[in-house]
């Protein structure tokens, strides 16, 4: 099976500043990774390429079977996307944007419902405008978006950012469940406990590339013992 | 294409409806400059009466301006721009919708302009079919070279300014056909303005046509 993401030295570019400079990453169908790096490592810049959002200067990017280089708008129907805002209108109700969204993607109408309430979105809640929400109730409604549009590849940038207890649960639980759900994820956290408990592998990115992960004084005594 | 030029349409009209913006702020101020146009050319009807099309055509620009920026201020909002491009809509239904919501915004405040300057300027509105036509086809133009230029304004911090020296010198045949149009039917010659709406009619087919094809690459781009 081909994977779900597939980067060769993919290079991407602000003006002339490199955002990607030659990353090279696969993720599989259904995989579940964490991406880890400090501030302007490149995470979000990796982000937005594989929804088609940052065009690739170089290199080479496949994402769901559609190569980026050639046409980065033709993935973004089959992805999902929770970046620091919300990409939602103001003025609509948090239900009148999931069916705008929805309908943009032709996706399943009848799953607007279920995933409002499965985000808290009951009675009057879902139809007030969304100026009127919180943020943690806005970053609610860009999850319930996810779900309902029925994306394959899911990129999350700090998903668990504004969320109270249970926001983070329910989506700690929507993320265990991708694999079952033939879904792939990827996202970037700075929390590290979570953030390795859900992921299937974790990938260290810096100074826009893929990394090896910094060694620790940990990392280095097993080392050292493995070789001993 | 046309499917998701509704969609964005009913969206954009349905935040416009909410917000009122277009009632307590676009249609309010093309009503002024109507009454600023008065107040520089003096109470005499027999001065502002033969002046009304002209006038009346360049609120409609003027109150174009507005109607594109805040067409596309929504879409500055919490990454709206980024959603729509995400969403996978097609770039052609999201100008033809874009543009078809500033269309039915514009007509709306052109009937509102209409009455203005029978009441302030003493035109008689007759030539209903010319003058309905002249809006419709001009409107169409406006708002497809606004739309078309509003994308590429949107983009950038400069937008406020940009887009007024981007857009009118691009609209003056607009301008100029739509009030010769309106000349001839107020004047009780309507027949004569044939000539005019087919300017009007070829300016919109034309820029329809360089929105629908362009409007992608510039919603990237900006």
């Amino acid at each position: 099976m081909p994977p779900a993401v597939r980067l060769h030295e993919a290079v991407a570019l602000a003006g002339r500043f490199p955002l990607l400079a030659g990353a090279c990453l696969e993720v599989g169908e259904g995989e579940v990774v964490h991406l880890r790096g400090p501030n302007g490592a490149g995470k979000t810049s990796l982000l937005k390429v594989l929804a088609g959002l940052l065009p690739v200067h170089s290199g080479e990017a496949t994402v769901l079977g559609w190569d980026l280089v050639a046409d980065r708008r033709a993935v973004r129907g089959q992805v999902g996307m929770l970046g620091h805002e919300s990409f939602l209108y103001e003025e609509l109700t948090v239900e009148e944007n999931l069916e705008f969204a929805v309908r943009a993607s032709r996706g399943p109408v009848v799953g607007i419902r279920p995933a409002l309430e499965q985000f808290g979105f009951t009675g009057r809640l879902a139809s007030i405008p969304l100026a009127r929400c919180s943020a943690g109730q806005r970053r609610r409604a860009s999850l319930a978006l996810l779900v309902a549009r029925g994306a394959r590849l899911w990129l999350l940038d700090e998903p668990h950012a504004g969320l109270d207890q249970d926001g983070r649960d329910l989506l700690d639980e929507l993320l265990a469940g991708s694999r079952a759900a033939s879904r792939t994820v990827v996202f970037a956290s700075h929390e590290l406990e979570r953030a390795t408990a859900i992921a299937d592998r974790t990938v260290h990115l810096a100074g826009g590339r893929v990394v090896e992960p910094p060694k620790t004084p940990e990392s280095v005594e097993q080392a050292a013992a493995h070789v001993a | 294409m046309l499917r998701d030029a509704v969609l964005v349409a009913g969206k954009d009209l349905r935040i416009e409806i909410r917000s009122r913006v277009g009632l307590n702020q676009i249609g309010p101020f093309a009503l002024a400059v109507l009454l600023l146009f008065g107040l520089a050319l003096g109470p005499d009807r027999r001065v502002l009466a033969p002046a009304s099309a002209g006038l009346f055509w360049v609120a409609v620009l003027l109150s174009t301006i507005l109607g594109v920026q805040r067409s596309y201020a929504i879409e500055s909002v919490d990454g709206a721009r980024d959603g729509l491009r995400l969403s996978g809509l097609d770039p052609a239904g999201i100008f033809l919708g874009k543009a078809g919501a500033v269309v039915v915004q514009l007509l709306v405040l052109e009937t509102a302009l209409a009455v203005g300057v029978a009441l302030l300027y003493g035109a008689r509105l007759s030539g209903a079919l010319v003058l309905i036509g002249t809006c419709v086809l001009g409107t169409f133009g406006l708002a497809a070279v606004g739309t078309l230029y509003g994308v590429v304004a949107s983009g950038l911090r400069i937008r406020e300014t940009l887009l007024p020296l981007l857009f009118l010198p691009v609209v003056s045949p607009v301008l100029l056909a739509a009030t010769k149009a309106w000349d001839e039917a107020l004047a009780g010659t309507p027949g004569r303005a044939g000539g005019w709406l087919d300017v009007l009619a070829v300016f919109a087919v034309l820029y329809v046509a360089t929105g629908i094809v362009a409007f992608g690459p510039l919603l990237e781009d900006g």
